[in-house]
């Protein structure tokens, strides 16, 4: 299946490049900075966008996205609201959008609504960080109905036996997740993450796409060789703090990220874009 | 409806339809290494006799089971008896899950461990076990819990725990639950988490039930021993569900025996207002776990209030969501007035103070004991004692310490 996602990735292998992957927060501060906030990035040629739902207890996420979340529920966004804002956005120009959202926001709408919304809204995929591939196999051939992605999640834990059927139930590229958490070990983990890569792309022709820890453009060399893109979150979400602490406007934190993408943009592609 | 079984969950954590693993992916393999050695530990005999003996020595089991003789005339009708977990080391039912949970940790090689706590009786049979066994001991806690629990902070700090506040959400056990979890996906190689509660990814719920099903055992051999059978309704209060579930297990497969899981019914039956999910809730996924939950029409949690520290939890154990859909287990509520006013009824007509969860129990109890006859039994688990709580009481009643 060619999918908004998989003929990103096609492109980008073609021309030799790493895809660059934000991922903003609906909603914080309000949804109108966030369509801004997609604009922008859109104008400094990032490959595709990760748009967070809020959820009120992400165990999946870190304290940074957890916050931002948080910030935006204050004014009780609501899932219609973002699907409204995401169909608000220009077809042409806009990267591939794909939905990190908690399945407890999934299921409570019903999954069936959910996928056939989104991809009304203009959605190309879905991340569901808390719906590992064990309990993904139905919503996965949900999300294939509809001619969308379903992205997993490969942890440094996870067991090669594991992978298999992890693998299973996915799409559009493969989450890697660079590190297990804490800040202090990246070197060591950096180096299994690396193997990881290595044996990870004997086992599909998906695209692997790493994520966590991942923050500077020198983070990006190590991995051109055996990734297919990098994932920033933390690094982009954690401006908008400065706004809820009233240190810096929208417009200058919209400026900022901007500037940080065109940078992880040069470094991913390999050129001064 | 089905008819419920104690054969339960499978392989992949169901309880029927509840249960399973909604979880990051960063966490299933210590999931499966968990539930593998789990079931290793069951099977080893010196890993069970260490477990009796530390329950028999330093927990202090059996439990007594008592009669509430003077509960009972107050309320006439069924004779009351009530299963003293507040008798354990530690004060409460806690403590059955902790030793058990610490000597896995043990058997898996891990040095640290983490929890959490809501009115903290959790937190301090974590702090126990681990100063018990040598194990580094960090535990999470809401910082409004910690207001309303400043003794069991002490105490868990005196064991040599390290309590971490939490200051996301509502500062309350969830929050304390979600980032617990998320310690765990950053510390899982070398961290056990010692879940307090019958909830969570699977294989916690059957790990804590097991460990907890010691209470509802010893209360079969108990009122055999006592009134020659088993008793007519069994009653439990259930926040997460631990003290219910290991109350009810042995006794699921018991027709005649009456079960009765009592929620925190706060205020009233507004969202916001209690923490009763199996009677106001919907199914829903909440910390890894497929269960009745409160949340909103958009899937965000709800807020939830109840006297009790110890209850005020959006959701609640998937094994308790099993019962209710096979409708083996009846699920009410009380008041955090009839909790107050039970907490002080049994402490002048039996000079126990209960915990105010277990409060919530007794008062349904009491009211049930007037629907029957003097000849019915019914046991009420009283899962911990209330010193914890005096300093919340004597506030809400108006009084000073």
């Amino acid at each position: 299946m060619t999918t908004a996602i998989s003929s990103t990735f096609e492109r980008l292998r073609s021309e030799g490049r790493l895809a660059f992957m934000p991922f903003v927060t609906a909603g914080d501060p309000d949804l109108t900075a966030t369509v801004r906030l997609i604009r922008e990035l859109a104008g400094k040629n990032v490959d595709l966008i990760e748009v967070g739902f809020p959820y009120s207890d992400p165990i999946a996420d870190g304290p940074v996205i957890q916050a931002s979340y948080t910030r935006a529920l204050e004014h009780k966004l609501t899932v219609r609201q973002i699907f409204d804002a995401i169909a608000g956005l220009p077809k042409d120009g806009t990267p591939p959008l794909v939905a990190m959202v908690s399945f407890a926001i999934i299921f409570r709408h019903g999954p069936e609504t959910f996928v056939q919304e989104a991809k009304e809204a203009g959605f190309a995929g879905f991340i569901v960080p808390d719906l590992p591939g064990d309990e993904a196999t139905e919503f996965f051939g949900l999300t294939q109905k509809h001619g969308l992605d379903l992205v997993q999640l490969v942890a440094p834990t996870t067991p090669r036996e594991r992978v298999k059927q992890v693998l299973a139930s996915c799409s559009g590229f493969v989450y890697c997740i660079a590190v297990a958490g804490i800040t202090g070990v990246r070197e060591q983990v950096a180096e299994n993450l690396l193997s990881q890569l290595e044996w990870l792309r004997q086992e599909t022709d998906l695209p692997l796409a790493v994520g966590f820890g991942i923050s500077r453009p020198e983070h990006v060399d190590p991995l051109r060789e055996r990734a297919d893109g990098v994932i920033v979150g933390s690094g982009i979400v954690r401006h908008f703090q400065r706004v809820a602490d009233g240190e810096a406007d929208v417009d200058a934190v919209l400026e900022q990220i901007g500037a940080f993408a065109g940078e992880m943009v040069a470094a991913a592609h390999g050129s001064e874009e | 409806m089905s008819v419920a079984t104690k054969n339960v969950p499978d392989a992949s954590g169901r309880f029927g339809e509840f249960g399973r693993r909604f979880v990051p992916e960063t966490l299933m393999h210590a999931l499966d290494e968990l539930g593998k050695e789990y079931e290793r530990a069951k099977q080893d005999p010196e890993f069970r006799q260490r477990l009796e003996l530390l329950l028999r020595t330093y927990v202090g089991r059996p439990s007594p089971l008592y009669f509430a003789e003077r509960l009972t005339e107050h309320c006439g009708g069924a004779q009351i008896y009530l299963k003293r977990e507040d008798l354990n080391h530690t004060g409460a039912h806690k403590i059955n899950n902790t030793i058990g949970q610490g000597l896995l940790t043990l058997r898996m090689g891990k040095k640290r461990v983490i929890a959490e706590t809501g009115a903290g009786q959790h937190g301090v049979a974590t702090a126990t076990a681990c100063a018990r066994f040598g194990l580094e001991c960090v535990v999470y806690m809401g910082e409004e819990d910690i207001r309303r629990q400043r003794l069991n902070v002490f105490n868990m700090r005196t064991l040599g725990a390290e309590v971490r506040p939490v200051t996301s959400g509502s500062r309350t056990l969830k929050d304390a639950t979600n980032e617990a979890m998320r310690d765990w996906m950053g510390s899982v190689e070398s961290t056990h988490y010692i879940l307090g509660s019958a909830v969570g990814p699977h294989p916690f719920p059957m790990i804590v039930r097991d460990f907890q099903s010691v209470i509802g055992s010893e209360t079969r051999e108990q009122c055999q021993e006592r009134i020659g059978r088993l008793p007519d309704e069994v009653i439990a209060c259930v926040g997460g569900g631990s003290n219910a579930a290991g109350m009810f297990y042995p006794f699921v497969e018991d027709d005649g025996v009456a079960l009765t899981g009592v929620e925190a019914g706060g205020l009233g039956a507004e969202p916001g207002q209690h923490a009763s999910p199996l009677s106001y809730g919907q199914p829903g996924i909440l910390h890894g776990s497929y269960s009745y939950v409160l949340q909103d029409e958009d899937g965000q949690t709800q807020d939830v209030h109840s006297v009790s520290a110890g209850l005020d939890y959006p959701g609640v154990g998937p094994e308790h969501s099993y019962w209710k859909s096979t409708g083996r287990v009846q699920y009410t509520t009380s008041s955090d007035q009839d909790a107050i006013e039970t907490f002080q009824t049994v402490a002048r007509l039996e000079g126990i103070l209960p915990a105010v969860e277990s409060s919530h129990a007794i008062a349904h109890a009491m009211r049930a004991a007037k629907q029957r006859s003097s000849e019915d039994v019914i046991v009420v688990c009283l899962s911990g004692r209330g010193d914890k709580d005096v300093a919340e009481v004597a506030r809400l009643t108006g009084q000073e310490i």
